[in-house]
């Protein structure tokens, strides 16, 4: 078992034929399942061309309708990505994950406002994707450094969540199924939502949880933890030297109620009952002590 | 992305948002015939830099006469001004705001931010104008009000009434600050800002509602559809290696540290500048080289951190996933030969191509000290600085 997608997924790939989408669409069909799950591509008006094996469609209904695909990865550019997640929502996608960095906030605001009630479930953007571990990868992680095992990840930065599942794999933990949730203000997944998944999941022991200082995801989803979860859970905030100001700015903070400093995070995070470390690099051995103990 | 205050508020004026008569000046002279031009008694002499808290550092001066204008101009253009956002450097003031000197009856507080919770645009106001608005929200948080706004349908009248009404202002005028909330919201919209915050809004004694001050940043990622408001970038105001910085596509922040630091992803970059911390060193910079990041951009990162007079160590940390290990090694030996390493370099790999990157690092002939785990390379890198 795993969170969000397995060996039987069946994968579009939104921008198959730009430079980004066949490059990693190519290195995740060479993983695990990959062969089988990637059924689809989609450019607008490059439908009838074979991409990386894959036959392309103009649309991602008529993908649907010719595949049966029922997950999407969005590599398009940013201007047309948020339309990107419209097209794919609209044909019912059961899980989209959204690659793309850089696209307006209010391009999101106004998708994340269609969304609502809607079953789509969306990663990202701004996200490395989501891979579950010698079954299927949709991203552009690497993914020979992944193991099958029963640790979930979750995490706001790309290379950090690579950092964490390196120091796990050479423990010899593997893992459920790790998501980036992606950087971005405004985007699908949060901490909470991946952490009530990773809780439900009976395939799942404990979860790695990477934040960074902003916003608030990280305070809800320690709330939820202390009083729901029961498996445990390692975290880690990165930014506690982050000079204060620098990125953020302060009238956002005061309105989620907080200030979105790292110290606020961890507190929040330990008051719930996670062990969290300040060094970056004792996240598995620390995951390793808590399943122990 | 940053604009001044005189820009800030010709936006808002086009949006119909009523402003004060004033104009932007580069001279002493320019003050003078602007404040004339502009008529009548009271004038405002305004520094114009990207930062808040000019009137406590003594750059916002009233003036009662043209003489006045002219020595409070003289005072301010070319001052270094020093408030709590300018850091103890200061800045240059090199632009000045001269505005005809507004009755004030009341003053009250407007702002407009991206909530990342409820995803929607947030109008916050309050009754506590003049004020800073993290002082409100700690002391008095029942006097900002807010309205998440549906994007459907935009800041609707009766929203906006409402909050006129909540924070104070008059009943025969909540109409007309209504309307000024609704313009101000659509300006915010159409030209993708990220924050905007009139502080204060008055109403005058003579009853108008005017927005005395406007600050007003936008989201970088939305400039490709604003060529007019790329316009109004003022480099001055930004720091220069963060500039030549952007120019490829880099990340980067500097700090006061002396470790330099290039980093993949803007987390694991933090997390790097966090573990160097935990080593009992300090670092130099954030640098972040990206996702995609070319030979050319990783050669430039180097540069720029090696102009750093307080560097005394690099520690270069890479996870390569869409970035290749290879790629950054051929831009660490690219950038070594191009410039002179005068500090240690510790090289932390990882990821994609690591065999090919460690190879391209090992026959480079450079003098590279290879560390394996992040905490590994904290150590080793801290360590070097020190000895250095």
């Amino acid at each position: 078992m795993s969170i969000l997608i397995n060996k039987d997924s069946r994968v579009v790939t939104q921008g198959i034929t730009g430079k980004t989408g066949m490059f990693h669409t190519h290195h995740s069909i060479e993983y695990a399942n990959g062969k089988n799950c990637y059924v689809a591509g989609v450019t607008p008006k490059k439908g009838g061309q074979v991409v990386e094996g894959v036959p392309v469609f103009d649309s991602v209904a008529e993908a649907k309708a010719a595949t049966n695909c029922n997950v999407s990865v969005i590599y398009v550019p940013p201007p047309f990505a948020a339309a990107a997640i419209d097209e794919a929502v609209d044909a019912e996608m059961e899980v989209v994950i959204c690659i793309t960095e850089g696209i307006p906030v209010k391009d999101m605001i106004m998708t994340r406002d269609r969304m609502r009630g809607s079953s789509t479930v969306l990663v990202g953007p701004n996200c490395p994707g989501v891979i579950t571990p010698e079954e299927i990868k949709i991203g552009i992680m690497p993914g020979y450094i992944h193991q099958k095992g029963r640790i979930g990840v979750v995490s706001r930065s790309g290379t950090l969540t690579y950092e964490v599942v390196d120091q796990l794999s050479k423990l010899g933990l593997g893992q459920s199924t790790c998501v980036g949730i992606g950087g971005d203000p405004v985007n699908g997944l949060k901490h909470i939502d991946v952490m009530k998944m990773f809780n439900d999941d009976p395939d799942t022991d404990g979860v790695v949880m990477c934040g960074e200082i902003g916003g608030t995801d990280e305070e809800e989803c320690a709330a939820w933890i202390a009083g729901n979860m029961n498996k445990p859970v390692v975290g880690f905030i990165a930014g506690v030297t982050a000079p204060p100001g620098k990125r953020m700015g302060h009238a956002g903070a005061i309105i989620s109620g907080g200030k979105g400093t790292a110290d606020e995070k961890i507190a929040a995070l330990e008051a719930a009952g996670v062990s969290v470390t300040r060094n970056p690099s004792d996240m598995g051995k620390l995951m390793q002590e808590a399943l122990q103990s | 992305m940053k604009i001044h205050e005189y820009q800030g508020k010709e936006i808002l004026r086009q949006y119909g948002v009523a402003v004060p008569n004033g104009k932007a000046c580069f001279s002493v002279d320019e003050a003078v015939a602007a404040a004339e031009a502009i008529g009548g008694s009271k004038w405002v002499v305004k520094a114009q830099i990207h930062a808040g808290g000019r009137g406590k550092g003594g750059g916002v001066k009233l003036a009662d006469s043209l003489d006045e204008v002219r020595s409070h101009a003289e005072d301010i253009l070319g001052m270094t001004l020093v408030t709590h956002q300018t850091g103890p450097e200061g800045k240059e003031v090199k632009r000045l705001l001269v505005e005809e000197g507004a009755p004030i009856k009341d003053e009250l507080y407007v702002g407009l931010v991206v909530d990342r919770v409820t995803q929607r645009v947030t109008v916050m106001a309050s009754s506590e104008g003049g004020t800073e608005i993290e002082t409100v929200a700690e002391e008095t948080p029942e006097l900002i009000h807010k309205v998440s706004v549906d994007p459907k349908t935009g800041l609707t009248d009766d929203e906006a009434r409402g909050l006129a009404s909540k924070i104070g202002i008059p009943a025969e005028l909540t109409g007309e600050a209504g309307k000024l909330m609704q313009a101000l919201y659509q300006a915010f919209w159409d030209k993708d800002a990220s924050l905007a915050e009139i502080n204060p809004l008055i109403v005058t004694n003579d009853g108008r509602v005017v927005a005395l001050d406007a600050k007003i940043n936008f989201d970088e990622s939305a400039m490709y559809r604003h060529p007019e408001l790329e316009e109004l970038r003022d480099l001055d105001e930004e720091d220069a290696d963060e500039i030549e910085a952007s120019k490829f596509g880099l990340n980067y922040i500097s700090l006061d540290g002396s470790i330099g630091c290039l980093v993949n992803g803007a987390g694991l970059a933090m997390a790097t500048m966090d573990i160097i911390k935990l080593y009992g060193a300090s670092p130099a910079n954030f640098l972040d080289v990206g996702g995609g990041a070319t030979t050319e951009q990783v050669t430039e990162a180097f540069k720029i951190m090696l102009k750093n007079s307080n560097l005394k160590a690099i520690l270069v940390n890479i996870f390569g996933g869409i970035m290749r290990c290879d790629v950054i090694a051929e831009g660490l030996v690219n950038a070594a030969r191009e410039v002179d390493l005068a500090v240690p370099l510790v090289v932390r790999l990882e990821g994609t191509n690591v065999e090919q990157g460690r190879q391209i690092l090992a026959d480079s002939g450079i003098a590279v000290i290879s560390a394996t785990t992040m905490a590994d390379a904290a150590e080793k890198v801290a360590a070097a600085a020190a000895g250095a």
